[in-house]
């Protein structure tokens, strides 16, 4: 059979043409919306029309099969229409609001979770892992599955004090820029790479392996046409082995995961802020990552009795103070918590101002 | 076909949030490619460590990015994996789909791919998991006659990306999704072929919400906000107030810039003193609104920790207006890459240039003036350039003032 014509450079597919007939009509024209349950809301538009939305969790790797699924049911109760948010989450659009209770009770029997929306914990954004990258410390996936197991009542009933955003990057490259989530685990190596010479002077370019390093680690080691990493100075990120890959970092035994808290992203009432490094280590643990699990789960539950309304995680902790985080978790502090990067002159406290 | 034994993935099947193994699985029961991903991915749970070889360099015809090669170390035990490339396709604005649309991405996928997805990637794109080098022009064939382009990958435009705007919020001042559409029309060149340093991301919220996480993960943040005042509903407010909210302690209290009052009657704002956050807005939005000139605020550099930390983007412009067609806009851009272009070595963010190069250097080559907006509080050292022309016009200054009588600081 013979191939269609190619076409490049037309760019995406029009976003008008997917969007339902009440969008079409109420585009920019919204007035307020109301959430209904944590898995639906209401748009009402300034015309009087109403657009009901109805959200459902996706593990974000989803077969053609369940995607085909997916469609079947916006045929049924939403004409087709659907979107999926910038948290992978799935949001079918009901135009017709005797469709609301028959979508989520045909959702609901195919076993798709409702849920995400308001004051609880939704989807997770997340890396690759070892399902699909070469520079991944953990797998990804699998601690976003075995941690929204557990925390799953905030997904769909349970509320909190704001919103909760988890996120997870399966290594320091963070390609799912985690370093602004209410709790985020970051994987980790901890070891020095070891560099295999003879591969090295043919497969990479000495300027820029000694320009990746962010500590000024590496240096020539001109005998053997290769480079040599300085133990003191090395840091794990990883980025050398990036550029180029006989320099391995792997290292079963000793990757792991950290944790940092109290980041978030938008600018209600406090500025955006980066999350912190609380739990410099915990070993890979698959198929569950058991204690990862309970330590996000721990935190939670101290931010959820302790936090006032409308205070995000990073909120709370800026008013009660990172000492008393600290106490209250019963997380231990350790030298990993103080920065010796490049953000110390920032982070030291400079006031005899804190709480015992 | 092989069937893998797999105890460990398959204990991520248990429990109630929604399974990727089960999604692995089920595209591995008629699919090779999928079928040895399973497989292959329990051999990575058992011995704790991935496999995947760093991307090679394939694409198609006159692309450089949009593929994103990758290989198994593991090919002859897995030779469903031993190629397993990413195709990245360009969402729609807002990742609004039709079934029929979603289909046709699948009906495609399944013949030439793993049929495996990720919907959608951290940057925006649609994610098709795993095809073979000889499979790539087909894909691209397939997809292009039928309106679907590649987005971007390696050091170019990656795939602009935008929150819901004005398709489904009230928030938006601006039109999210046709400028994310208007910018990347415009900009094909610099999303499919690769002439950067590296990557550079643009995202675009329409309010200080940033549901696309703008301020945190582009290079070229864009955040909708407006100039006039917050216009109240005391009705509305009242209606808040008796299904039990506490406009004291949830709305004033909290109010970052204390610019607003409440008698228990009626809800004032001193809108002069609002920084438009949006936390009053988004707990009431049946009483609040804002009105008056709608635009952005341009904020630049963010970007994850390799290699030198990671940042959040500044302030670079506080007031644009975003219309259609978005000359200004267009031309900044054009200027900010120009400039990296000029300062940038291989693999070094825009943000990381500014840093070395100096904010100075950045502002003044892309003609921006510096404004008390753009900073949180000024230098606290003394150590700084000054140019003839700086201190000429200080002197100027003071001539002026001697002929005048009077100071100008």
């Amino acid at each position: 059979m013979a191939l269609p014509q190619r076409r490049t450079d037309i760019g995406p597919p029009h976003y008008r043409q997917f969007m339902p007939p009440v969008i079409d009509k109420n585009y920019g024209k919204w007035k307020y919306h109301e959430v209904l349950t944590p898995g639906t809301m209401v748009h009402v538009a300034e015309s009087g029309d109403k657009l009901w939305t109805v959200r459902v969790a996706s593990p974000r790797i989803l077969s053609t099969a369940t995607i085909r699924e997916i469609c079947d049911v916006a045929e049924k109760f939403c004409g087709g229409h659907l979107r999926f948010t910038t948290r992978n989450n799935v949001e079918f659009l009901v135009s017709d609001e005797k469709n609301l209770e028959p979508i989520k009770k045909d959702l609901a029997a195919r076993g798709f979770k409702m849920g995400g929306i308001g004051y609880g914990i939704t989807n997770v954004v997340h890396t690759q892992g070892w399902v699909h990258c070469h520079s991944a410390a953990t797998d990804a996936s699998g601690i976003v599955k075995s941690m929204m197991d557990e925390l799953f009542e905030y997904f769909e009933s349970k509320r909190l004090p704001n919103k909760l955003r988890l996120a997870v990057a399966c290594c320091v490259n963070m390609c799912g820029a985690v370093h602004c989530s209410d709790i985020a685990i970051v994987a980790v190596h901890t070891k020095v790479p070891v560099v295999d010479d003879e591969k090295f002077k043919n497969m990479c370019e000495l300027p820029t392996v000694i320009g990746s390093c962010p500590t000024r680690a590496i240096s020539p080691d001109p005998a053997k046409k290769s480079v040599k990493i300085n133990p003191d100075k090395c840091m794990y990120c990883g980025n050398c082995f990036t550029v180029c890959p006989p320099i391995s970092i792997k290292n079963p035994e000793r990757d792991g995961v950290a944790i940092v808290v109290g980041g978030k992203i938008n600018s209600l009432r406090s500025n955006p802020k980066f999350s912190k490094l609380v739990i410099p280590y915990i070993s890979n643990e698959p198929p569950r990552w058991p204690k990862v699990v309970a330590a996000v789960k721990h935190i939670v539950e101290v931010y959820a009795s302790h936090a006032r309304k409308h205070e995000r995680l990073g909120e709370w902790i800026e008013r009660i103070g990172w000492e008393r985080f600290f106490a209250l978790t019963g997380i231990e502090f350790t030298f990993q918590s103080i920065d010796d990067f490049t953000f110390m002159r920032d982070t030291m406290r400079t006031a005899s101002t804190f709480k015992w | 076909m092989k069937k893998y034994n797999t105890p460990l993935i398959d204990q991520l099947e248990k429990g109630p949030w929604p399974s990727f193994v089960t999604e692995m699985k089920k595209a591995g029961k008629n699919n090779e490619m999928a079928n040895d991903a399973v497989g292959h991915l329990e051999k990575c749970y058992t011995t704790k460590m991935g496999y995947w070889k760093h991307g090679g360099i394939v694409g198609v015809l006159g692309y450089g990015g949009g593929i994103i090669g990758r290989y198994s170390e593991l090919g002859e035990e897995f030779p469903g994996v031993a190629h397993f490339h990413t195709v990245r396709l360009n969402q729609p604005s807002g990742f609004f789909y039709t079934s029929k649309a979603l289909r046709e991405i699948c009906d495609i996928w399944d013949k030439y791919g793993s049929g495996l997805t990720n919907m959608h990637g951290s940057t925006g794109d649609i994610v098709l998991l795993g095809t073979k080098t000889d499979a790539l022009e087909t894909i691209f064939a397939e997809y292009s006659s039928r309106g679907w382009d590649l987005g971007g990958s390696g050091s170019d435009l990656r795939t602009p990306s935008c929150c819901v705007g004005p398709g489904r919020c009230e928030w938006s001042n601006y039109d999210t999704l046709d400028l994310v559409y208007n910018l990347t029309q415009e900009f094909q060149d610099e999303l499919h072929r690769p002439m950067f340093s590296y990557k550079f991301k643009i995202k675009a919220a329409g309010c200080a919400c940033d549901c696309v996480a703008s301020i945190a993960r582009s290079d070229f943040s864009i955040i909708g906000t407006w100039k006039g005042d917050i216009l109240i509903d005391q009705k509305e407010v009242q209606n808040y107030a008796k299904k039990g909210m506490n406009v004291m302690s949830e709305i004033v209290s909290m109010c970052p810039t204390q610019c607003m009052s409440y008698d228990g009657k009626e809800l004032k704002i001193d809108n002069a003193e609002c920084s438009r956050c949006m936390h009053c807005i988004s707990k009431m939005t049946k009483a609040l609104k804002p009105s008056g000139e709608r635009g952005a605020t341009i904020c630049m550099g963010s970007k994850a920790p390799i290699v030198v930390g990671s940042l959040l983007s500044w302030v670079i412009i506080p007031f644009i207006k975003l219309e259609p067609p978005y000359t200004e806009l267009k031309e900044l851009l054009r200027k900010i890459w120009d400039w990296w272009d000029d300062n940038g070595k291989p693999r070094e963010r825009i943000g990381e240039v500014i840093e070395v190069k100096g904010m100075r250097s950045f502002l003044e080559a892309i003609g921006v003036p510096p404004l008390p907006q753009q900073i949180k509080e000024p230098r606290k050292d003394p150590f700084m350039f000054y140019t003839e022309a700086d201190i000429a016009a200080y002197k100027a200054k003071e001539a002026e003032e001697k002929k005048t009588g009077k100071y100008r600081f």
